[in-house]
């Protein structure tokens, strides 16, 4: 049994006792334990279920790389699933949950896969959505939707907070190992601003535990000493707890603190997500130790032998009584020995190498243990713990030598270097034979912006081990220093072992477990590698090693060795799959930010906005802007709300908040000749006073945004532009000025914001303006397709006579500041002449009832202007416009063509939005032919009917016919093609 | 995330900062050009692995546009320079010449 021993433990404060729940059942710890390592001390080797087959599952690893001990965490608004034990600071009150079982942990009824896993081989999903076919539907699919899934989804809003900084420095150092420490140091030394993070709380990685000497001290002195170093350094900021998630272009780091996991609700965000620009990145990330594949290498007191050194070595806690090692290495004799000398049991060390001389070993078999060289596990034997051990040869096929009772297993493969952020950007790797591993090619590293080597490695993560070793790498990383001297016992060979015995029957090689979290066995990659798949990205996909929440960190290497000896091909042909960030998950929180709820994204709000609120104006988003659709009245549905203000508006005097339209200033010589340039018709012959509408399209000819010009004087243009656009239209303005036209004299500003602009609308709109007082709004003085400065009640106005409604119209722009005061004197003035504001919604029936069109509506950027029956806004005369060149391809001038006609059905009901007319027969790919759609369809209060405008194939030559339409639901109606203005046709109104 | 220099006011801009642009040095083809040359400055790009020439502009900065020479594949950024021109600076394809010798030059 995992007990905790009486005395030891560096990490923890016996003195702090801390309580905790694991499924409801009450536990001790102590501050400084992990999650993982105060379950073992209270003997719960059983920690989950594993995915696919439901077996039982223990602790493996103490860090980042463990893939069973995962737990739903905390309750309520604090509830998240997937955390990892490991990785999971002990508070006192803490609450977690096992996940994947079903009822309960100790009875799962889904472990009945585990007894039919030989018919859940790899592939198993692809090959259940093929045949037989109804199978999927009715049989799979409802099975796998209810033993599938690891955790619970949380119910419940984050009730924490999260916040995300920006940071840069010379060097980001990743890893708070002695390598990272001694890169830290030489760096900041040298006068770099650095970073140092550290995703652990506690500093000094492996060598702490290891009991390397450097300096003629104890590795924990000289880490202690390098780490106050640093803080007293300005130019270092030092951060634990912190996890580079990826390094990305140019030396961009997300970097994921987790200030406050271990203490929730004490008021602190619970994440800092960095965002870090660093000028190189050091990956002093260590390397993680690889499992063997034997069978029955899942069972709980399974574990890698360095993880079974660091509890009891860190928390004082014993993995097991008796402990069995097993191993291809020496490193691992340190668990041996550490374990017998903390009077611990060590039945046997079975080395698979067939002799062993190293230094380690000598003192281990001078401690007592036995060694067995030449040996290997044939089976684990036990179901939710260890009992014991079967023996055999290596060189055989498992043949039992001698059983062995044990209740742990200590078992070493071999180190991988944790290469994610030299391979995230691009660093290559190199199969080093010696150490059987994958280590970054120093020589084709991630390049930097100026073409240096944007991420170096340091220490263990570039393949390197001994301590002397791993700090003279380190050193020489940081740009080369000073080298601590270290010394620790020297080791043998290793031997890369990846099937266990080497001749394993299919029997032994289903039950050896390669990713412990998706459940893919030795079997089931050689499977694939019979079915055809021999890349190893492919493999990856259908048997999913590698693709579980741990990203493979243990079984990637294992899995490609097994495939590699599969296909008969030497590792480095095969290769790795790809590494992604992030390097274990970050929480959606942490990513999300601030952003989320009234700051999810800033909105643009009118000067006008608070009155609309305060009028209880139902706004509707328009681009990032908060606009009002209608304004309803009490009882008033937001429909009855639209007629009302329709109604209004063509019988008395309506208000619209317009100062969302976009509104651009160009100015200069050449100003004229830009203009003429950017849109279809002239605009440099416009006279100073008038206004003229245009259309602007790209260089394909499709209509792009239209508005109202204005000529303000002999060099100044206001152009206006759609309320989505302005921001769009600028920017093309200043593309074609600075690299098209850069010898152009013509400068521009977007004024967008600057002013507010009311549109007062209707027959009553001039009585209005009158009484307000200050300046000349007859039709001598100011007729339509004018504009004129002056004053009206005290404002300095600028009044633009234009019309989006058809009716008497004056668009009346102050400086953004007073809009709101005119606003409200409008609405004081108006009150006698029935007055009433109306929104976008009764702005788009307004323009739909005189035919104008709407960007985005009648356009989709397969448009022309011509097929808009706007030919009379483009100039025949202009040499060029942007878009001419485009309009002259054939195709588009074709009489097939959808274009611009107005449509009603035949009983005055509303065409629903998304009708098509459908034509006869079939397209190539059989789907039935059409001929128009509709663009624009509404119901118009004016008129007391349906009316829309559509895009028909041949449109008005076909005025006056009926047409077939089919609703989204399929149903059809009659439809009547008739002229797209169905009010005022001759624009009487407006010129008035 | 690129960081890219911007040759007007002189910041090391991040690509947050920035709106790319397409190919640069395209040359407009406008009334009276035939079928094949609008066709080419409509939508032939190069695509290139390896050194290419890009349009930038500084839109959350100084509003610019510029051009950026960089390599495709691995990212190395060879120089940006002012859009207001047709071609590269001499020199800097005599830089990029002598980082990438295999590279065949702008035209
Ligand atoms: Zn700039």
């Amino acid at each position: 049994m995992s007990t905790r021993l009486s005395k030891g433990g560096r990490l923890i404060d016996r003195t702090a006792p801390q309580e905790f729940t694991f499924n409801g059942k009450r536990m001790r710890g102590f501050g400084g334990d992990t999650l993982a390592a105060a379950l073992l001390a209270n003997d719960q080797m059983l920690v989950g279920r594993s995915f696919k087959y439901h077996r039982p599952r223990g602790i493996v690893a103490s860090g980042a790389e463990e893939p069973n001990a995962l737990v739903n965490m905390g309750e309520g608004g604090r509830f998240e699933p997937n955390q990892r034990t490991t990785t999971t600071e002990l508070f006192d009150g803490l609450t977690c949950t096992s996940q994947n079982h079903w009822p309960s942990l100790e009875f799962d009824v889904g472990v009945v896969n585990n007894y039919a896993s030989r018919f859940l081989p790899a592939g198993f999903y692809y090959k259940t959505f093929i045949h037989p076919r109804f199978a999927w539907k009715h049989v799979f699919e409802p099975i796998v939707r209810q033993s599938a899934g690891l955790g619970k989804v949380p119910k419940d809003r984050d009730a924490d907070r999260y916040e995300q900084a920006y940071a840069f420095c010379d060097i980001l150092v990743v890893g708070g190992g002695v390598a990272g420490l001694q890169a830290a140091l030489t760096a900041a030394k040298a006068g770099k601003s650095v970073w140092l993070i550290e995703q652990t709380a506690h500093w000094g990685g492996r060598a702490v535990v290891d009991g390397a000497v450097i300096e003629g001290q104890p590795a924990e002195a000289w880490v202690n000493a390098a780490l106050q170093t640093l803080e007293r350094m300005e130019n270092v900021t030092i951060r634990s707890r912190c996890m580079a998630a990826g390094s990305y272009d140019h030396g961009y780091v997300l970097c994921d603190e987790k200030v406050a996991d271990h203490t929730p609700g004490d008021g602190r965000p619970r994440h800092r997500l960095w965002r870090l620009r660093a000028g190189q990145i050091i990956a002093a990330t260590g390397a993680i130790e690889r499992p063997l594949s034997f069978a029955g290498n899942d069972i709980p007191g399974v574990m890698l032998a360095a993880a079974v050194r660091d509890y009891l070595v860190n928390w004082a806690v014993a993995a097991g009584d008796r402990t069995v090692v097993v191993t291809n290495n020496d490193d691992a004799y340190r668990t041996a020995i550490a374990l017998k000398e903390a009077g611990l049991e060590v039945p046997v060390v079975l080395d698979a190498r067939a002799s062993v001389s190293g230094e380690l070993p000598a003192r281990a078999r001078a401690l007592g243990i036995r060694v067995e060289t030449g040996r290997a596990i044939a089976k684990v034997k036990g179901g939710k713990r260890v009992t014991g051990v079967a023996i055999c040869a290596q060189a055989g096929q498992g043949a039992v030598i001698e059983e062995i009772d044990c209740d742990a297993v200590a078992m070493s493969g071999g180190w991988s270097p944790v290469v994610h952020l030299w391979s995230h950007c691009g660093g290559k790797l190199k199969w080093d034979d010696a150490q059987a591993q994958f280590a970054p090619d120093k020589a084709r590293p991630p390049i930097n912006h100026d073409g240096g080597a944007l991420v170096l490695t340091a220490g263990a993560a570039s393949g390197v081990l001994s301590t002397a070793d791993v700090l003279a790498d380190a050193t020489e990383a940081a740009g080369g220093g000073a080298v601590p001297a270290a010394q620790d016992a020297a080791e043998g060979a290793m031997e890369p072992v990846w099937v266990m015995p080497q001749g394993a029957p299919v029997a032994l090689r289903m039950k050896m477990w390669l990713d412990y979290q998706n459940d893919v066995k030795v079997s089931d990659v050689q499977l694939a590698a019979r079915e055809g798949y021999t890349s190893v990205e492919h493999t990856k996909r259908y048997t999913t090693l590698g693709m579980a929440t741990d990203q493979g960190k243990l079984s990637n290497i294992n899995g490609l060795a097994v495939l590699a000896d599969s296909l008969s091909a030497p590792i480095p042909q095969v290769g790795t799959t790809t590494f992604r960030p992030p390097y274990t998950p970050v929480t959606i929180g942490a990513l999300a930010g601030e952003a989320r709820v009234d700051i999810f994204q800033p909105l643009r709000r009118t000067p006008i906005h608070d009155w609309h609120v305060a009028q209880n104006a139902y706004l509707e988003p328009v681009g990032l802007w908060q606009r009002p659709y209608c304004y309803p009245r009490a009882g008033e549905t937001h429909e009855q709300a639209v007629h009302r203000e329709v109604k209004n508006t063509r019988s008395n005097v309506g208000l619209l908040d317009a100062s969302t339209l976009g509104k651009i200033i160009v100015k200069g010589p050449d100003a004229g000749k830009f203009l003429d340039m950017l849109y279809t018709n002239v605009m440099s012959n416009l006279a100073v006073g008038k206004c003229r509408y245009g259309l602007m399209c790209n260089e394909q000819g499709f209509l792009s945004d239209d508005g109202v010009v204005a000529r303000i004087d002999e060099d100044t243009w206001l152009c206006h532009t759609t309320s989505g656009g302005s921001d769009r239209i600028h920017a093309w303005m200043e593309d074609w000025l600075q690299c098209e036209w850069w010898d152009w004299q013509v400068y521009t500003a977007n004024v967008t914001e600057q002013y507010a602009q009311i549109a007062v609308v209707g027959p009553k709109a001039r009585q209005v303006l009158e009484k307000l007082g200050g300046m000349d709004v007859s039709k001598e003085t100011l007729p339509f397709m004018q504009w004129a400065d002056g004053t009206l009640g005290g404002f300095n106005a600028r009044v633009y006579r234009i019309s989006f409604s058809g009716e008497l119209s004056y668009e009346i722009a102050v400086p953004a500041s007073e809009g709101r005061a005119f606003w409200d004197a409008l609405v004081a003035a108006g009150a006698e002449f029935g007055m009433m504001p109306y929104g976008t919604e009764g702005l788009h029936v307004l323009r739909a009832e005189k035919g104008f069109i709407m960007i985005g509506d009648e356009t989709d950027g397969t448009v022309i202007p011509q097929d808009l029956n706007l030919g009379w806004a483009i100039s025949k005369k202009k040499a060029d416009y942007l878009g001419k060149r485009g309009q002259e391809r054939p195709y588009l001038a074709s009489p097939d063509r959808w274009k611009l006609v107005g449509l009603e059905t035949l009983d005055g009901s509303v065409i629903p939005d998304g009708s098509y007319a459908p034509a006869p027969g079939m397209n190539a790919n059989g789907q039935r032919n059409t001929q128009g759609r509709v663009t624009s369809t509404y119901f118009s209060p004016t008129l007391g009917k349906g009316i829309a405008m559509g895009l028909v194939k041949g449109g008005l030559s076909r005025l006056g016919e009926t047409i077939e339409m089919t609703r989204l639901d399929g149903s059809t109606m009659q439809v009547k093609i008739v002229d797209p203005v169905f009010y005022d046709k001759e624009g009487e109104k407006q010129n008035v | 995330m690129l960081l890219l220099e911007c040759p007007y006011c002189g910041v090391k801009a991040e690509e947050t900062e920035l709106t790319a642009g397409g190919e640069a040095h395209l040359k407009r083809f406008g009334p009276g050009s035939s079928g094949e040359e609008f066709e080419a400055y409509m939508f032939a790009r190069k695509n290139p692995k390896g050194v290419h020439f890009e349009r930038w502009r500084h839109a959350y900065g100084c509003g610019k546009w510029f051009l950026a020479a960089r390599c495709t594949a691995t990212l190395e950024v060879f120089g940006t320079y002012p859009a207001q021109t047709t071609e590269p600076p001499a020199d800097l394809v005599e830089k990029i010449k002598a980082k990438r010798p295999d590279w065949k030059g702008t035209k």
